[in-house]
């Protein structure tokens, strides 16, 4: 049964760690409702990136109010979805507007997780008075309505891009505890967790080398979950005039700002709404492709 | 059982007291801004903001003033709102009925519909109706409460022109103007509470125990009715009490989109307004009823499983 | 049983496939049986075999990808398989009805017993709720369940694991079905409560005249149940016959090897090591041409064997109804009394390396129920471990033995340190560690004490290499630093373990449940410890392979001079593999001594009960038939006196309810914590009776 052929030392393998996750999303190919998703965040992305390039006017700049979709600015460029109240062109609004959902949605989405990462390791793993005073902690978060919580959040610190991110990794990271708390409960009682305690291994090594891994699956399904969530939030506070300051894009804002106007220019509302909606829709459907394969094996 | 009720509602008592505690930290102290700038401005000079404090009672010490302010919650003092200019408890209550009107045709349409298609769905798992079912649910929590109100109004009002497109009720109440505020909650939630209904059924419908009553040679129904079911909406039950604390964030969207007069829109109005009065009466009542709620979905899956029951 | 009587069931020439994603799976194949009035036909097989398919297919229940591809399956005359739905629902639960492995999951959580067992009669016959419930508590009274009414009144979760089967038991005979299917009906249970189990079984089809599929994959179960036996391989029946002819000369190599790998009561893990059927199971879709069992079988022929697929042939002078699915058989000659491999020599004890001296474990609970509130208990103690004392010497191993909630597994920790003892000392090479935790532990400590744990796939960690697992030992417990020298040393700890070298980057997905366990061997013998503690290491493996885990473990433990404690519920493994056994129940150890002295009287009546239940698949063999009454009680309260007086069927009197017995010492090392008399004790018959050679020649005569 023994191979005698002599095997190699094994090379540090993050090009293999990277050939891996490029294979296991190569596994989404037979899910198409998570095609679908991947395809939808994945053209956000781009013209997030590609913002400069795509957008043919400044987002601010006060150039032709009212115009209707598809004129033709002075400059010979075409509003392809109009211009708004002040002037400014839809579809640059739009994509730069991209860039600030797809920046502070995911910096927040990450902050909340690492915060709620640690808080439901330790609640989960030490147990006890740890456990105790973190649960009450984030019941009591929990009990909040999240949009009443928001509001009373930023009313107090006010409106800025970063508070956004401090408001969200306040009301989510008791949410993401509770799952992580959930798993660890579990995973806590497995053997290879007591063979790792057994040699010695500290409590953080084995919250994180030993544990932690093994959460993964749920965990990255609802974080894609989790970041549809917030980029409503941040749509939300846009829409209730509570997001970023003006001038600078906000698809939420831009709604705010124009849905007087809806009954006469729909194009000004309908546009920005459509681009949230498919954003959001990307990501809820991305994750229900990755719980579908992950169920599958 | 006794013991849980208690502990419960203890649980309630101690969350807002911590709440209310945090509220007056915020809003009544100097830890996020001075609360006399807030009310009377940017503008307003020191004399003025000196004598404010002193009519309103801000120099005396944090604890008394606390003490104070609690006292007077519990009794029903709500204080005066200062956009109102008058008391709280008159400005609240009727809005507070609006929104209890709005959330109650909500619930009504959205329980039914969205449970009857979560059980219809988890009982053939992967079937066509499933997964239409499925596909269409995660479609309509995609799309955020404002976003569904532009779409909605652009079709029933600007389109079709069969609903008014503001639900102020500014001559009376009309059912009319309750139904779009209604539709748009009812679409954006009813995907998720299928959902969870959904994974609910179809766990328990490849449960041990269903084999088990298929095997007697039961009949269908009565597998599905008295075996199936009962396990199935423990959670879902959960689901939806826990949905009263999601609608209080969704109305506040709805009401301000529809100009409904209700309690989300005051909640904002008085935010955006720095009516502090109004906002932390607005505040408590959100905890009180979410945390009621809570506490009613706890004693409730108590109730529905015996598991926990009698033990 | 009658011959000329129609049968009850037909399966013919059945063959059931999965259809997935990958493609059709072929999970049974050529199956046929024929079940007679009264008859008990027993299916063993390891896992995967498709001994459950088979059950699920005559239930006509396969899920939405599973389907009947040919052959039929007649019931009373009917074709099964062209039956409507509302056709089957009118014969399943009156005509055949079914009984599962484990009974907590086949009873619903929500509804009372009494629903359940009363819709049965309900939905088959015309008859009214009163007689629905009469005709149930009389049956709960026949499956022999103490207080019908107050059990009636219950919910599942309220009765013991013992008393749900009963009650899944009982609904299935509600309605006197004529045929029932008996999935692996005891698995799920403790050993004494199995024997219950097994007992009333046995008698359902001498009460009721009912027909029986009995599933198990433990052959001494088959045995003690059944008429006629099928043994199944990879899909197909490769040998049947009546328990006698195939328990006496089984005829195939597979059927041979099973026998094999069981260690009986009279092997001894030095004179004959059990010896393992080579490789692993071939997945559906991998399966050989030729005969399923060829790349596993010693007595393989290239040509032959792996030609064509071929069909069942009756054997050759052998009884009538015994059928084997084997070209070679006639050249094959099994000697049936050396079941063992070659001999392997005898370990010499060496010094004492563990004592364990009145070591206690309570654990605290908080009783949040109201009275405890009013009456200020508010905690209580789980009295885990009482009063340990026992010795384990240099290359010896220590069994322990008892069911479920015995203590064994938090005696386990305690050592480890995982968790610290409540009252008395560990003394590991005359150092007390009993009150160090393992986070105190020195190294040289922590890799002197290593252990192997029960379930295989929870052993490794699913999100690292097993090179990665293993280097970490190794570098943790400071055996190797260096990068290339760590390699070097997992490249021969998998030598040692017998996986091939690549395994290095395997991840434990790609593994089986007993190439998990040997890692997990590899990983405790890493630090050369001196004591390994095994839980119940090859308890969630098929026979063969635990076979081979088994001896893996030995022989590594013979050659680093081990000390091997050795958990288990099992006690012919345990007899098979221990110098030393500790018996266990409810955190007291009631008897302990050498493998020989447990094995014969006097017995402390705990260890007579358990020996009584264990399965022997030996058809020569003989038992004393002890069946214990009653349940476990509850380590939170549990009785004031003896711990086994509940249910003793020895007890004295009021002195084992109220007085906690004294060791009574039989010889050096042999103690028995009992208030009966050693005298009266040593005047007990032995359970087990093993004829020797003459008696087994008297026997073969006789037949």
């Amino acid at each position: 049964m023994t191979t005698q052929s002599t095997t190699e030392m094994p090379a540090v393998g993050y090009g293999a760690a990277i050939l891996r996750a490029i294979k296991s999303f190569g596994l989404l190919r037979e899910s198409w409702v998570g095609m679908i998703g991947a395809f939808l965040v994945l053209f956000w992305v781009i013209v997030a990136i590609f913002a400069p390039l795509i957008a043919q006017f400044d987002p601010n700049a006060s150039i032709q109010p009212f115009a209707k979709p598809g004129m033709v600015a002075a400059s010979g460029s075409t509003f392809w979805l109009g211009t708004d109240h002040m002037g400014r062109d839809i579809m640059s609004r739009i994509v730069w507007g991209s860039r600030t959902v797809l920046v502070y949605a995911p910096l927040a989405t990450l902050s909340a997780y690492t915060v709620g990462i640690l808080m439901g390791l330790m609640a989960g793993y030490r147990g006890g008075l740890v456990d105790d005073v973190l649960s009450r902690i984030s019941d009591i978060i929990l009990s909040f309505p999240v949009l009443v919580l928001y509001i009373i959040v930023i009313a107090t610190i006010g409106a800025s891009g970063f508070n956004i991110v401090i408001a969200i990794t306040f009301a989510s990271s008791p949410g993401i505890m509770r799952i992580v708390r959930g798993l660890v409960l579990d995973l806590r009682n497995r053997d290879y967790v007591a063979a790792a305690q057994t040699r010695g291994e500290t409590d953080w090594r084995i919250m994180l080398f030993e544990i932690l891994p093994n959460a993964r699956g749920p965990l990255i399904v609802d974080a894609c979950l989790r970041l549809g969530y917030v980029i409503i939030t941040i749509g939300v506070l846009g829409f209730l005039g509570l997001g970023l300051p003006p001038p600078d894009p906000d698809w939420g804002g831009m709604v705010n700002e124009t849905r007087q106007m809806a009954m006469v220019f729909p194009h000004m509302t309908l546009f920005p709404c459509i681009a949230i909606s498919s954003l959001i829709l990307g990501f809820n459907l991305l994750a229900d492709g990755l719980r579908e394969i992950s169920l599958r094996d | 059982m006794i013991l849980l009720l208690l502990k419960r509602i203890g649980f309630m008592l101690f969350t807002m007291v911590v709440v209310s505690i945090i509220l007056f930290l915020l809003l009544e102290t100097g830890l996020t801004g001075d609360p006399a700038t807030r009310v009377l401005g940017n503008f307003a000079s020191d004399e003025q903001k000196e004598m404010w404090r002193d009519q309103h009672g801000y120099n005396q010490p944090t604890v008394v003033r606390y003490a104070k302010w609690l006292g007077n919650f519990a009794t029903g003092n709500l204080g005066t709102s200062i956009r109102y200019k008058g008391p709280v408890k008159e400005v609240l209550l009727p809005r507070l009925w609006n929104t209890a009107v709005l959330g109650f045709w909500t619930f009504a349409i959205m329980i039914p519909l969205s449970l009857i298609l979560g059980v219809l769905s988890g009982m053939k798992e992967g079937s066509i109706l499933d997964r239409t079912i499925s596909v269409f649910g995660i479609l309509t929590t995609s799309v955020p409460e404002f976003a569904s109100a532009v779409f909605f109004s652009a079709l029933f009002v600007f389109g079709l022109k069969w609903l008014p497109g503001t639900s102020s009720m500014a001559g009376g109440f009309e059912f009319k103007q309750l139904i779009l505020p209604a539709l748009v909650l009812v679409v954006y939630d009813f995907g998720y509470v299928a959902r969870m209904t959904r994974a609910s059924m179809a766990e328990v419908m490849t449960s041990q125990y269903i084999r088990t009553a298929v095997l007697k040679g039961l009949p269908y129904k009565q597998v599905i009715l008295k075996h199936a079911l009962r396990n199935a909406l423990i959670a879902p039950f959960t689901v939806i009490m826990l949905q009263i604390n999601w609608l209080l964030s969704g109305v506040i969207v709805v009401e301000f989109f529809f100009a409904y007069k209700g309690f989300g829109a005051l909640l904002l109005e008085a935010s955006l307004n720095n009516d502090i009065a109004l906002l932390e009466a607005c505040a408590m009542v959100a905890v009180v009823v979410a945390v009621g709620s809570q506490t009613i979905a706890d004693i409730g899956y108590t109730f529905l499983n015996p598991r926990i029951r009698f033990t | 049983m009658n011959d000329n009587q129609e049968p009850v069931l037909v399966c013919k020439d059945l063959c059931i496939s999965y259809y997935t994603r990958a493609g059709e799976i072929p999970a049974v194949v050529d199956f046929s049986l024929t079940v007679k009035p009264g008859e008990t036909i027993g299916i063993v097989g390891e896992s995967g075999c498709g001994k459950s398919t088979v059950a699920m297919a005559i239930m006509q229940y396969m899920g939405a990808n599973g389907g009947i591809k040919s052959g039929g399956i007649t019931f009373k005359g009917r074709d099964l398989t062209t039956l409507s739905e509302d056709q089957l629902r009118s014969i399943r639960g009156s005509e055949i009805s079914m009984i599962y492995q484990e009974p907590f999951a086949s009873l619903n959580p929500s509804l009372k017993i009494d629903t359940q067992l009363m819709e049965v009669p309900l939905a088959h016959e015309n008859i009214s709720k009163d007689e629905a419930y009469r005709r149930s508590v009389k049956m709960l009274t026949d499956v022999k369940l103490p207080d019908p009414e107050r059990i009636m009144a219950s919910y599942p979760h309220q009765l013991s694991g013992g008393q749900q089967q009963r009650v899944v038991i009982a609904m299935g005979l509600l309605s006197k079905p004529s045929l029932l299917l008996l999935d692996e009906p005891t698995t799920a249970l403790d050993v004494t409560v199995e024997a219950g189990i097994v007992k009333l079984i046995g008698d359902i089809s001498k009460t009721f005249g009912t027909s029986q599929i009995y599933i198990s994959h433990n052959l001494g179960l088959i045995l003690e149940t059944c008429d006629r036996v099928f043994v199944m391989y990879s899909g197909e029946v490769v040998e049947e016959g009546t328990i006698n002819s195939l328990f006496t000369w089984p005829k195939h190599p597979y059927t041979h090897g099973l026998f094999s790998c069981i260690p009986l009561p009279t092997a001894d893990k030095n004179a004959a090591p059990l010896t393992p059927i080579r490789g692993q199971l071939p997945l559906p879709f991998e399966r050989p041409s030729g005969c399923y069992f060829g790349p596993r079988c010693d007595h393989f022929e290239r040509g032959l064997c792996d030609s064509a697929h071929f069909k069942m042939e009756n054997v050759d002078g052998g009884a009538p109804d015994h059928r084997v699915r084997c070209l070679r058989y006639k050249n094959i000659n099994h000697v049936k009394a050396q079941p063992g491999g070659t001999a392997k020599k005898t370990l010499k004890i060496g010094k004492s390396v563990l004592t364990v001296d009145r070591m206690k474990k309570y654990y605290e609970v908080k009783d949040t129920s109201l009275t405890a509130l009013i009456s200020g208990k508010r905690i209580r103690h789980v009295k885990a471990n009482e009063e340990l004392n026992f010795t384990a010497h240099e290359s010896e191993t220590v069994a322990i033995v008892g069911e479920s909630g015995c203590g064994k597994s938090t005696f386990a920790k305690v050592l480890m340190g995982l968790e610290t003892r409540t009252e008395g000392e560990i003394r590991h090479n005359g150092k007390n560690i009993s009150k160090i935790s393992v986070q105190d532990r020195s190294t040289k400590q922590i890799r002197s004490m290593q252990m192997v744990f029960q379930n295989p796939f929870d052993t490794l960690n699913p999100s690292h290499s097993i090179g990665g697992q293993i280097s970490r030992v190794l570098r943790k417990f400071g055996v190797e630093t260096d990068k290339k020298e760590i390699f070097d040393r997992v490249m021969t700890l998998l030598d040692t373990v017998k996986l091939p070298r690549d395994f290095y980057f395997r991840k434990p997905r790609q593994l089986s449940g007993g190439q998990k366990q040997r890692i997990g061997i590899a990983r405790a013998f890493a630090g050369n410890p001196s004591i390994v503690i095994a839980d119940e290491p090859v308890s969630a493996l098929d026979v063969s392979v635990a076979a081979a885990v088994t001896e893996l473990l030995m022989d590594i433990q013979r050659k680093h001079k081990t000390t091997l404690l050795f958990i288990s519920h099992d006690l012919s493994v345990v007899r098979y593999l221990s110098d030393r056994i500790v018996v266990m129940y409810l955190g007291h150890i009631l008897e302990r001594g050498t493998a020989n002295q447990i094995f014969a009287p006097p017995y402390h009546p705990y260890t007579e009960a358990l020996l009584s239940a264990v399965p022997i698949a030996d058809p020569e063999v003989t038992k004393r038939k002890i069946v214990l009454e009653g349940n476990l009680p509850s380590a939170m309260n549990p009785p004031k006196g003896c711990p086994f007086c509940t249910r003793c069927h020895r007890k004295l009197g009021d002195i084992c309810d109220n007085e906690l017995p004294a060791e009574q010492v039989v010889a050096d090392r042999h103690v028995i914590k009992c208030h009966i008399p050693l005298e009266a004790l040593k005047k007990v018959a032995p359970v087990i009776h093993v004829p020797d050679e003459s008696e087994r020649l008297q026997q073969q005569v006789a037949v």
